[in-house]
């Protein structure tokens, strides 16, 4: 692995973005229009919107960085480049590190744009640590694109891909305890919870907006998150063999 | 010295055995053909040659190394049978990754577009190229590192007549500086431009020899008819 050869892959990958600029403007434009649209939806209720736009705010990157690299390693795969990169002195990390760069970089414009609308136009009151929550959303965002390279390995069609997100995503949405209070769960649905990546992403999310300083319990979120990142990179790393059967 | 050596080959592809025991050796310096029907299990020894393909047993020998050793990475040039380039992405975009990839220069790039002939195509993606321009980026691609050893999937199929002589043209220069070549085809055409031929059927060594040795040996007056009745001989025997 080396940084000459990681950045060229985020290039390549970026590259790749700026060429599909309807893509970029998807990924742009949907999380503010969105978020428009929760601001109206709770428009008599800001406090309500005070709440959820937190967990939304680090829920996009996640699941829009999921979708896009699990759609992108899927085409590596299947056009032949992955196995052409892989008879190279390229190493896997180049490749890994590099995807996660490129969608990283993309991460932060998507997430500052976010941030700019809600906290101007949409009024947004913070009462928390702001650059807690575009650390986390950041975090979240690199954690959508490492799980969404592990599990491309899994798809052998885009059909498949794309239904990884109802798969994988929901259920973990489901449980973060947006919907219902976790202590409220059955346990095992409790337990289940607690092996979510997401849930700690949430919780991160409802802390960093929620209090002006670093709590304990911020920070534990953020180490779960964070450890969760190379964790799925270094599980994504042993889908991509070079010898196949 | 051999470029390739194989003994006792097993692979299975997909679960299936495709080639059961094959032995063979390719010469440096020299274009060999590898030619079959489809499904002769061309493409699954050539991924066994460059290391991306499980083996289960027998002995693969590439450029002194065992197949798939990191040191061949650098020697040995692959070009798929379909083209593996960034369909998104222009002719010079995907050579300058390429090229970024295997440690060459950028500079580089230029030369090799020229070399291919698609001086036209720079600023073009590839999803606008023809098959045949988009095999030559993929063949581009391989020929950046300057390998020792390339080993061609295919590479003239689809292309015109006039484009199929230039690249079996470069073939010849190339391999007259010393580089070996292994190019597997299913028209038996191209066998004739090959000097040594290896003919593969259904994952079994056939034939080997020189195009004029084959059709000594065979009586005949095409490669197509030697082939012909080198499978009649074995069917009889
Ligand atoms: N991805 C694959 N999975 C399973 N079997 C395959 C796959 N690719 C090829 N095969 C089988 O392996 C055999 C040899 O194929 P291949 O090596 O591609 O032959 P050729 O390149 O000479 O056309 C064929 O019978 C084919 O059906
Ligand atoms: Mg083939």
């Amino acid at each position: 692995m080396t940084a000459q050869r990681t950045l060229a892959t985020s290039g390549r990958v970026l590259r790749q973005l700026r060429h599909d600029p309807r893509t970029v403007a998807l990924m742009l434009v949907v999380p503010c229009l969105l978020m428009t649209l929760l601001r109206y939806l709770y428009d008599g209720q800001v406090q309500v919107f005070d709440r959820v736009a937190p967990v939304l705010l680090v829920l996009f990157p996640f699941t829009v960085m999921f979708v896009v690299t699990s759609v992108a390693m899927l085409r590596e795969r299947s056009s032949g480049t992955l196995e052409r990169l892989l008879t190279t002195p390229m190493g896997k990390g180049d490749l890994l590190a590099g995807y996660g760069l490129a969608f990283g970089g993309a991460a932060v414009i998507q997430v500052g744009l976010v941030l700019a609308l809600v906290l101007g136009p949409l009024g947004l009151q913070i009462h928390g640590d702001l650059s807690a929550l575009a650390v986390v959303a950041l975090l979240d965002a690199l954690l959508g694109t490492a799980l969404g390279l592990f599990l491309s390995a899994f798809a052998n069609s885009e059909f498949q891909a794309v239904q990884f997100l109802p798969a994988f995503v929901l259920p973990q949405l489901l449980l973060c305890g947006l919907f219902a209070p976790r202590a409220q769960m059955l346990p095992i649905l409790d337990w289940l919870s607690s092996v979510m990546p997401l849930t700690y992403a949430v919780d991160a999310a409802t802390r960093a907006a929620a209090s002006a300083t670093w709590t304990p319990d911020l920070g534990t979120d953020v180490l779960v998150v964070a450890a969760c990142i190379p964790l799925f990179l270094i599980l994504g790393a042993g889908t991509l063999r070079r010898r196949t059967p | 010295m051999n470029a390739i050596e194989i003994s006792h080959l097993r692979v299975l592809r997909g679960g299936r055995v495709v080639l059961p025991d094959l032995s063979c050796t390719v010469s440096s310096g020299i274009i060999t053909g590898l030619l079959g029907p489809s499904g002769s299990g061309k493409t699954t020894l050539i991924r066994a040659i460059v290391g991306v393909q499980r083996v289960l047993s027998g002995q693969l020998t590439v450029l002194g190394r065992p197949a798939g050793s990191p040191e061949l990475r650098r020697l040995v040039g692959y070009v798929t049978q379909s083209p593996s380039v960034y369909a998104d992405l222009t002719v010079s975009e995907n050579l300058a990754y390429f090229a970024s990839m295997a440690g060459v220069a950028r500079s580089a790039v230029p030369a090799v577009i020229e070399t291919v002939s698609l001086g036209a195509f720079r600023q073009t993606p590839v999803s606008q190229l023809s098959g045949g321009e988009r095999a030559r980026v993929s063949l581009a691609a391989a020929l950046l590192p300057a390998p020792r050893l390339l080993v061609l999937d295919e590479p003239t199929v689809g292309l015109d007549p006039v484009l199929r002589q230039e690249l079996w043209d470069l073939f010849h220069r190339l391999a007259q500086d010393g580089v070996s070549f292994l190019i597997s085809s299913h028209v038996m055409d191209e066998a004739g431009r090959c000097q040594q031929l290896i003919l593969l059927r259904e994952g079994r060594v056939l034939a080997t020899g020189t195009p004029p040795d084959l059709l000594r040996h065979t009586e005949t007056k095409s490669l197509e008819e030697a082939f012909l009745r080198l499978i009649a001989a074995e069917v009889t025997s």
